[in-house]
């Protein structure tokens, strides 16, 4: 138990130092930086808590994945931090107000757990032994068993939201020249010269 | 209290600590000959001779490389972000060399034999993108730039339709443990047909569109060419590299051919059955698994080194068509058509 304790502060300090470095780093792309050292040590702490699969899957998706978007848009950017900075102190009362209510649910969620354990036990799904039943295979009992067409509705509504985008920056450009692969592979010396018998001194 | 320490605690760490160098050194020493190699092809396919000078047939220029690059001087660009200029060779490095403690050379020749290895891999190399971009970005410089964001595309792109071959992998096995995966192509498709286990068994043949599809999406995620447009050198000099120099610049090509070597090792593993023997005959079953495991890695390896000997650079348009436009609906239908037909005939 006292390694896991050593490795649990150890990711836990990581996690919330870099958290801290998020907001105050000067450069946006260190903070990015940050962000992904900090999602990296969120996995660490899944994977203390034999949440194999949910850590694995959290560095493909949002380091993997999110994050490299993000890093690459803040790239692109050419963002004036301390223009940015200056007014940061305007909206300081609506971040404490978030940050307050967030704040009184995790107490309210970590107390009730606390002073009443069954009570969460009741509403969740029981979870098989990590020795029985992998926690990949157990997901997936809950994800494509138990709750199939919520997970199917889920999907649909994600795909609806891709294609809104999709269609909502879609420009088709004519007058450009783009490349059909399928005819120019189906493209023969018949189909694309032409032989012509010039006649001696009069061109075509 | 502090002996059951050692015991528990200590001693496993130990030997822990020892296998993963163990593994370090085989692996390096391993790269530089590869490396060698792929120099050697090369130059036989352009009617050269290659490195040739120092040792014989020039076996350890890679080493005289190595000294080289270690005794020069690391320029750093006044431009550049300082910190995160040196940092992206060693995230590059480290992260393709992590990715090597699930592979199984053998039965139980593992350093880690988790639950979710492969997953673990697909993790770890999705995240060595951040070494290309980190070195692009830091150099403050046009040329990396855009090689570090050509990179970014391509591998984000290609990584997709990878996921969905190892998913399909995945569900002829029913498990994301390596060693487990090598197991399942004991049986396959020529044991079906009535013939003894042979190399008829493995993935490839059954899963034949799926294995080009991953070798080709592997060449992409590598950077290798046909789609080495990050460092395409007849338009960005060197790419993301530009700016690096003496032991940084080491790493950097370190951490490539790493990941080169892992897409290999990872190919033998889903498809050419790890180290099963290619026919169960006696006298192949008594060759150490390990033995059949380096010769198909280096016969992918080989794939890989004509690959680029012979074919011409891909343009950025064409690349980005073949990886969402062909290599995605492919793979995800075949994700479908194969879950479909394991239900339908019982397999799965």
């Amino acid at each position: 138990m006292g390694l896991q304790a050593i490795f649990f502060y150890l990711f836990a300090f990581v996690a919330v130092a870099s958290a801290f470095m998020v907001i105050s780093a000067r450069n946006p792309v260190h903070s990015v930086l940050f962000l992904i050292l900090t999602f990296f040590n969120a996995a660490g702490l899944f994977l203390l808590t034999g949440a194999e699969f949910l850590a694995m899957i959290l560095l493909v998706v949002y380091i993997g994945a999110v994050a490299v978007l993000f890093l690459f848009v803040v790239m692109m950017l050419d963002i004036d931090f301390a223009e940015l900075k200056a007014g940061v102190l305007q909206y300081a009362p609506i971040g404490i107000l978030i940050g307050l209510i967030l704040a009184a649910e995790l107490v309210i969620v970590v107390g009730g757990s606390v002073l009443t354990p069954q009570a969460a036990q009741a509403i969740t799904m029981p979870i098989p032994n990590p020795a029985e039943r992998t926690n990949t295979a157990a997901l997936g009992d809950v994800l494509y068993t138990n709750y199939v067409y919520f997970f199917q509705i889920a999907g649909l509504v994600l795909l609806v939201a891709m294609i809104g985008a999709i269609v909502l920056t879609l420009r088709h450009r004519t007058h450009i020249k783009r490349q059909d692969v399928s005819r120019q592979v189906a493209r023969t010396p018949e189909t694309a010269v032409e032989v012509v018998k010039v006649k001696s001194g009069q061109g075509i | 209290m502090d002996e059951t320490f050692f015991s528990t605690y200590g001693w496993p760490a130990l030997v822990m600590i020892g296998q993963s160098l163990l593994l370090l050194v085989c692996l390096l020493v391993f790269i530089a000959f590869i490396l060698l190699a792929d120099r050697k092809v090369w130059a036989a396919v352009q009617l050269r001779r290659g490195p040739n000078v120092v040792g014989p047939f020039g076996l350890f220029q890679s080493f005289a490389d190595l000294l080289k690059f270690v005794f020069k001087e690391p320029i750093i660009p006044s431009g550049a972000n300082k910190g995160v200029f040196l940092l992206a060779p060693l995230v590059g490095v480290t992260l393709s060399l992590a990715t090597w403690a699930v592979i199984p050379f053998d039965e139980n020749w593992v350093i880690a034999n988790i639950n979710v290895g492969i997953l673990y891999i697909f993790a770890i190399s999705s995240l060595e993108v951040y070494g290309v971009i980190m070195a692009g970005w830091a150099s403050n410089s046009k040329y990396p730039f855009l090689g570090a964001l050509r990179s970014a595309a391509q591998m984000v792109s290609y990584e997709v339709s990878i996921g969905f071959v190892i998913v399909t992998v995945l569900l002829c096995v029913g498990s994301l443990n390596l060693t487990d995966i090598v197991f399942a192509q004991k049986d396959g498709l020529g044991t079906m047909m009535g013939l003894p286990n042979s190399f008829l068994d493995w993935h490839w043949l059954s899963l034949f569109p799926m294995f080009v599809i991953f070798f080709i999406s592997g060449l992409a995620e590598t950077n290798r060419p046909p789609f080495d447009l990050p460092e395409a050198e007849s338009e960005l000099v060197a790419g993301y590299m530009v700016e690096y120099s003496s032991a940084p610049y080491m790493m950097l090509m370190l951490g490539e051919y790493a990941a080169i070597l892992m897409i290999c090792s990872l190919t033998t593993i889903l498809f050419l059955g790890g180290w099963l023997p290619p026919f169960d005959i006696w006298i192949l079953n008594w060759v150490p698994g390990i033995v059949w495991f380096m010769l198909k890695v280096v016969m992918i390896f080989f794939c890989f080194a004509m690959v680029k000997a012979i074919v011409p650079r891909y343009r950025y348009d064409q690349l980005m068509r073949l990886g969402w436009k062909v290599f995605l609906p492919i793979s995800l239908a075949m994700v479908v058509i194969t879950a479909f037909v394991l239900k339908l005939m019982g397999w799965a």
